[in-house]
């Protein structure tokens, strides 16, 4: 069996077990809607215009979040590697951040950039940063030394070092931090907009939920699942472009 | 050629410091090639990074055709112990990545790297990725890769450390090949008795440390050779030569070694 059949039998399987678990009464309707009410909900919502819209406009703001934070989290890596007295010095600090729930600090963020796309793409920035920074650093720390060795050997410089050797062999790692960083990024945007009631699929989520649509959140769920595969599938592309190997 | 004259290096660690090399003097005329044996941790490596120039702060001088080397010497090649192609590369790739770095166009540093993977017998294998090779392929492609820098002299760190005797002997035959046809001077370290007579002219026995010459065994087995020659009595009797002067060294490293391993368990 191929493993994407796999994936979807599985996927199948649960589906079919909530299903049967509503059926028999088990579990109300009203807490747990059953998966063959998602059709009817996704044609209701996408008719209201709840479906492509708000999907873009997550999209499109975990791609801003995730995008400012490569721009400054992969040279921020970078420079705590080369110096190694900020690499040890903030580490530790870039490591704490990461596990505190920044989106807590959202009346902060609400007082200052408002209820508005700043707020939510600037949690989702924070988020994508950190896990960017850490995992950046420890790509550029964990490429071989004999690796740097033969490049120096052939006489490359140290710009020539870091751009023909110490990068292509980073790129795995520093992917890695692409992708943490985009399923953070697209979590803290999506509670943001559910927190504040303001955006994409967060604020549907929210929607459904005062109005108590159950199948709804679940679609508005299932639209999140999507957009981040997608959004991860891209990136394994653009991997495999910028490094086959 | 290569002129290595009384070359002592020290490194600072928590316990004091260890003297990795005393007074090593040593030569290597054009075109010979020279084995270099010692046993582990005999300062085998600092050597070679010392001639490379990867290491400085020893005392004593190298010189190559008469200038003395400071930092990286474009005349040096070096083949390192490690594994050391870049996986993100193909083979190809891998062995025309200094012609890239020197400037050379795309379409004659390809030319040269095919040209040198099929005199290290990687032919076929242009496109594969080092992932999907065997260590003896890596390592040749390793050598071709430093061989397409077009040193004056070609320095190699055990590059069979890693691999098992037989690979090794046959390698050894690619090399001796290698050195027929291109008539690259060569400074080969090795710990291995067989691989440095079947391919030197020359070999350096190291003492442990502090690493210093201990003997300079001729091997005036004729040339060319293969590895067939291992069943010879001459062959036989240079090992024995060469062993005879080693094992003092090798015991006491080993001891040194396990009193090491004593003092940390305790
Ligand atoms: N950078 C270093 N710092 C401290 N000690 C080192 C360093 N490099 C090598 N040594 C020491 O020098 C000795 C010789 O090492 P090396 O040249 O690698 O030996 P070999 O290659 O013959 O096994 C060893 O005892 C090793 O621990
Ligand atoms: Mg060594």
């Amino acid at each position: 069996m191929k493993p994407a059949t796999a994936g979807i039998l599985g996927v199948a399987a649960a589906a079919l077990a909530m299903e049967g678990v509503v059926r028999a009464g088990w579990v109300s309707p009203l807490v747990v809607a059953p998966p063959s009410a998602l059709p009817e909900a996704f044609r209701r919502m996408w008719d209201e215009g709840f479906i492509l819209h708000p999907a873009l406009i997550t999209l499109a703001q975990a791609f801003a979040a995730t995008g400012a934070a490569a721009a400054i989290g992969i040279p921020w890596g970078y420079v705590l590697w080369r110096r190694p007295v900020l690499g040890e010095a903030y580490t530790p600090w870039i490591g704490a951040a990461f596990a505190a729930p920044t989106v807590l600090l959202f009346p902060l963020f609400l007082v200052l950039f408002g209820r508005g796309y700043a707020t939510t793409i600037f949690v989702g920035f924070i988020a994508a940063a950190i896990p960017i920074v850490l995992k950046t650093r420890e790509a550029f720390v964990a490429v071989p030394k004999v690796l740097l060795d033969v490049g120096r050997s052939f006489n490359l410089g140290e710009g020539g070092l870091v751009r023909r050797v110490a990068f292509p062999a980073a790129v795995p790692g520093i992917f890695t931090g692409l992708r943490l960083g985009l399923i953070y990024a697209l979590v803290n945007i999506i509670g943001m907009e559910f927190l504040i009631d303001f955006g994409g699929l967060g604020r549907i989520a929210s929607e459904m939920y005062f109005r108590f649509e159950i199948p709804g959140m679940y679609v508005a769920i299932l639209l999140i699942v999507l957009v981040s595969w997608i959004f991860l599938a891209a990136l394994t592309r653009l991997e495999t472009w910028l490094r086959p190997r | 050629m290569l002129v290595v004259d009384n070359v002592t290096k020290r490194f600072a660690t928590a316990d004091g410091g260890v003297t990795a090399l005393e007074n090593l003097s040593l030569e290597v005329s054009k075109g010979r090639f020279v084995a270099v044996i010692g046993p582990s941790g005999c300062g085998k490596s600092t050597l070679f990074n010392i001639i490379g120039g990867l290491v400085e702060g020893y005392e004593g001088r190298v010189l190559i055709d008469g200038q003395p080397v400071d930092g990286v010497h474009r005349d040096v090649g070096m083949v390192f112990q490690e594994e050391s192609t870049f996986p993100w590369l193909t083979t190809l790739e891998n062995v025309a990545f200094p012609l890239d770095v020197a400037g050379v166009p795309k379409a004659e540093r390809l030319e040269r790297a095919r040209a040198l993977l099929r005199l290290v017998g990687l032919e076929g294998f242009e496109s594969r990725y080092p992932a999907e090779l065997s260590g003896g392929m890596r390592q040749r492609t390793a050598i071709a890769r430093t061989l397409a820098f077009q040193p004056k002299l070609l320095l190699m760190d055990e590059p069979f450390g890693a691999l098992d005797e037989q690979t090794r002997l046959l390698l050894g035959d690619q090399v001796l090949r290698i050195h027929r046809e291109l008539q690259q001077t060569t400074l080969l370290i090795t710990h291995s008795i067989t691989e440095a007579v079947q391919l030197a002219d020359e070999v350096v026995v190291m003492t442990y440390r502090p690493g210093c010459l201990k003997r300079l065994v001729r091997v005036d087995l004729p040339r060319p050779r293969d590895s067939a020659i291992v069943s010879s009595p001459e062959f036989g009797r240079l090992v024995a030569e060469v062993w005879s002067d080693l094992r003092a060294e090798a015991s006491r490293g080993m001891q040194d070694i396990e009193s090491h391993r004593k003092e940390e368990i305790s």
